[in-house]
């Protein structure tokens, strides 16, 4: 039996674990785990300029890969710093275990130095949390860490250790335990059976079915099964921001996303409706819009790995609780015992009338304009032409995250990486690191604006360090624009404190940190230039895109109304 | 609508602070809390009561249960159930009142646990409805200091919460 300090066991626990990639950042707390880690070889520290972009980083990792993303974040700034990352993370539902450094056990409660209370400001927003008690502990832990964040709903699992747990002087025996047991977690393995077949039949006799899919299935590794249900069904599938990819998004059955900027044919046939199908789904408050006028002739069918989200906003007349891809494998076996097929007539002439929604021209119109000016949304498509929609995308908040969804046609799961829930500003960048570390031969840009670029723009220095080409796609339009959209639309065009003067020459700025720049500003220069920082597999480029200031994102929901209430453009309204 | 949710959790140190946070965070509502531990170190029992939609209470239930530590769950009032509350209460006893006060006590049940020439301290146990009807009866004015355990219960016949 070996004998490791806590240091080195903190080390060894999570080669054991199989963890390749750890985001950080060192402090006092921290130095006996650093110490130790240098003498490690297997794993790959990166080392970002701030902790919340080490959260972001594996963060992007996880959704990614599906795997736990790791942060090594110090006691105090740091780990308050890692707080926003793991709010992120907890809102989307991704896996993510942070060892946070904690001042010695025998100084906690005396407000040392940089001592801060980490389990207790970080207890809303994680999945679990432990805090070290005897540095034998430590394997166990790890372990027990991993187990929560990936199983069940995933989420983030704060691992604190006080600094006296890690000393290099006391050894105790290392055992990795292969398996852990908690006799008060027990995720859902299998849904209800009976439900499921109730489901089945339902789809079958649905009239107007609509398949309403969300972060879930991607979490849950369920597109497969999903788009062969979809098929079977010939049901069209709207997908949420979260569940983009899910299903193919250049594929007929795909009528774009519902909610505040979804898609007008979806969010009409979300109203339309006479069964919904919500796979991992849930119901966040930026797609139901008026909860009451929800879906007013819809029976809910509601698969959800999570209890608490089912009936939580939307009540379900078909809850089902279980794993997505389990559920929904034994969904295809209930159909193929069943050998009925939806009446055919029913089905086309459902069709008939999305087909009457969706129009000829793009599922999310837009005015062109005169041509002398770069519109957002013309950036997304020339991205998505030039990427062969093949790329990983990520993206930061507000208007240029709505173009992104809407524009570019995410035909796998797992590639389009962005902060739904929290709605985090300076996630995309960081996001588009972790990314690119674990597959570099990938393509990965980040479509941003130079108000998030700027949250976490100090992470230049890391991709120059790790040498991480990733491509940054700034839609520059000099003001907050979804704040500056809704100044628009209710605050009568007063911009309180949505523009940004005094914006930094961001061409001058990456070639600084030794990167590439691009400044485009031309509507015939966008797509060539995309080509050319594309090209460029071995640079990170940032190209700054002079786009239109006026520019709103829709559709546009109307607050509280029904689904199919919605601003189409300026002027007009459904 | 009141419920009484009684649950097992381990006995570890910010466990509490879980179930706690989850109230205030989701902007549930506490009526009253006790907590101890059980025959089993390992374990607590926590009861508590609340008030709210069967909506709240379903959403209520079913995050409590998601808390990795929450190690079983049942709501009491779903079914029959023994509901207690203790109460010690410290009234003014003097002069004529000071028998009408000692009936009263005896009227309910009660038991003098300590007594100074102006005042007895009464202790006093069952439902909510029972101690508040006690305090009534006396009257505010003699009321010197109250304190409650807050609601504990078990449900009746063979039911019962262990692992």
């Amino acid at each position: 039996m070996e004998l490791l300090s806590g240091a080195e066991m903190v080390v060894r626990s999570l080669r054991d674990q199989g963890v390749k990639y750890i985001y950080g950042y060192p402090g006092g707390a921290l130095l006996h785990i650093y110490d130790a880690l240098f003498k490690e070889s297997e794993l790959v520290h990166v080392l970002v300029r701030h902790e919340q972009a080490a959260t972001h980083m594996a963060d992007g990792y996880a959704r990614a890969t599906g795997k736990a993303g790791v942060v090594l974040v110090t006691s105090g700034p740091g780990a308050t710093n890692a707080i926003t990352g793991i709010a992120t993370a907890h809102m989307d539902s991704i896996p993510m275990v942070v060892i946070s450094g904690q001042v010695a056990s025998t100084a906690v409660g005396t407000d040392a130095f940089q001592e801060t209370d980490m389990i207790g400001i970080s207890r809303p927003i994680v999945k679990h949390s432990f805090i070290v008690k005897h540095p034998s502990e430590i394997p166990e832990i790890i372990r027990k860490a991993f187990y929560i964040a990936e199983s069940g709903r995933p989420g983030p699992v704060v691992v604190d250790i006080p600094k006296d747990m890690t000393n290099l002087v006391d050894k105790y025996e290392y055992n990795f335990p292969k398996k852990v047991k908690l006799r008060s977690y027990a995720p859902a393995t299998r849904g209800h059976s009976g439900q499921i077949r109730k489901a089945a039949e339902m789809l079958i006799e649905a009239k107007r079915p609509l398949l309403f899919a969300g972060g879930g299935v991607v979490l849950g590794h369920a597109s497969k099964q999903l788009t062969e249900i979809a098929q079977k069904l010939n049901m069209p599938v709207t997908t949420t921001l979260m569940g983009l990819g899910a299903y193919p998004g250049a594929d007929r059955q795909f009528v774009g996303m519902p909610g505040m900027h979804g898609s007008y044919t979806a969010n009409l046939a979300m109203h339309h409706c006479d069964v919904l199908f919500a796979v991992g789904a849930r119901f966040d408050d930026r797609v139901v819009n008026g909860v009451a006028k929800f879906c007013p002739n819809a029976k809910i069918i509601h698969i959800d790995i999570d209890p608490a989200t089912i009936s939580k906003v939307i009540k379900a007349d078909i809850p089902i609780v279980g794993p997505v891809d389990s559920v929904l494998n034994d969904m295809l076996a209930e159909l193929k015992d069943i050998n009925t097929l939806p009446v055919p007539e029913v089905v086309s002439s459902w069709w008939k009338q999305i087909d009457e929604w969706r129009g000829q021209g793009r599922l999310y119109p837009y005015d062109e304009g005169d041509g002398n000016i770069i519109k957002p949304q013309a950036v997304i498509e020339a991205l998505y032409e030039v990427t062969k929609g093949d790329a990983y995308i990520t993206s930061d908040v507000g208007q240029h995250q709505m173009f992104a969804a809407q524009y570019y046609r995410f035909d796998k799961p797992n590639r389009w990486i962005n902060s739904g829930g929290l709605g985090t500003m300076g996630f995309g960048f960081p996001a588009a690191m972790g990314i690119k570390l674990s597959f570099p031969e990938e393509e990965v840009a980040c479509v941003t604006g130079e108000g998030s670029i700027q949250m976490n723009i100090q992470e230049l220095s890391t991709c120059l360090q790790y040498d991480l080409p990733v491509k940054i796609v700034n839609l520059n339009n000099g003001a907050l624009g979804m704040v500056r959209q809704w100044q628009d639309m209710q605050y009568n065009s007063r911009y309180s404190h949505s523009y940004m003067e005094s914006l930094p020459d961001f061409v001058k700025l990456v070639e600084s940190y030794g990167h590439v720049g691009i400044r485009v500003t031309e509507p015939k220069d966008l797509k060539p230039a995309l080509e050319k920082a594309f090209a460029m597999k071995d640079r990170l480029v940032f190209l700054d895109i002079q786009v239109d200031t006026s520019e709103h994102v829709y559709p546009m929901q109307i607050r509280d109304g029904a689904m199919r209430d919605m601003w189409l453009s300026k002027t007009e309204r459904t | 609508m009141r419920h009484i949710i009684s649950l097992l959790m381990e006995n570890e140190p910010g466990a509490l602070s879980r179930v706690i946070g989850l109230f205030s965070q989701r902007n549930y509502n506490i009526e009253s809390l006790t907590v101890a531990a059980t025959e089993d170190p390992t374990l607590s029992r926590l009861t508590l009561t609340t008030i709210g939609k069967e909506e709240v209470i379903e959403q209520i239930t079913k995050n409590l249960n998601k808390l990795i530590e929450v190690v079983k769950l049942v709501d009491l009032t779903e079914g029959s159930h023994v509901e207690r509350e203790l109460m010690l209460i410290k009234v003014k006893a003097s002069g004529a009142q000071r028998a009408e006060i000692k009936r009263t006590v005896d009227i309910f049940r009660g038991q003098i646990v300590d007594v100074t020439p102006t005042l007895y301290t009464v202790q006093l146990t069952g439902t909510t409805d029972k101690l508040d009807s006690f305090i009534q009866a006396i009257g505010t004015t003699s009321v010197m200091e109250v304190v409650r355990s807050g609601v504990t219960g078990i449900s009746r016949g063979d039911k019962v919460l262990t692992l």
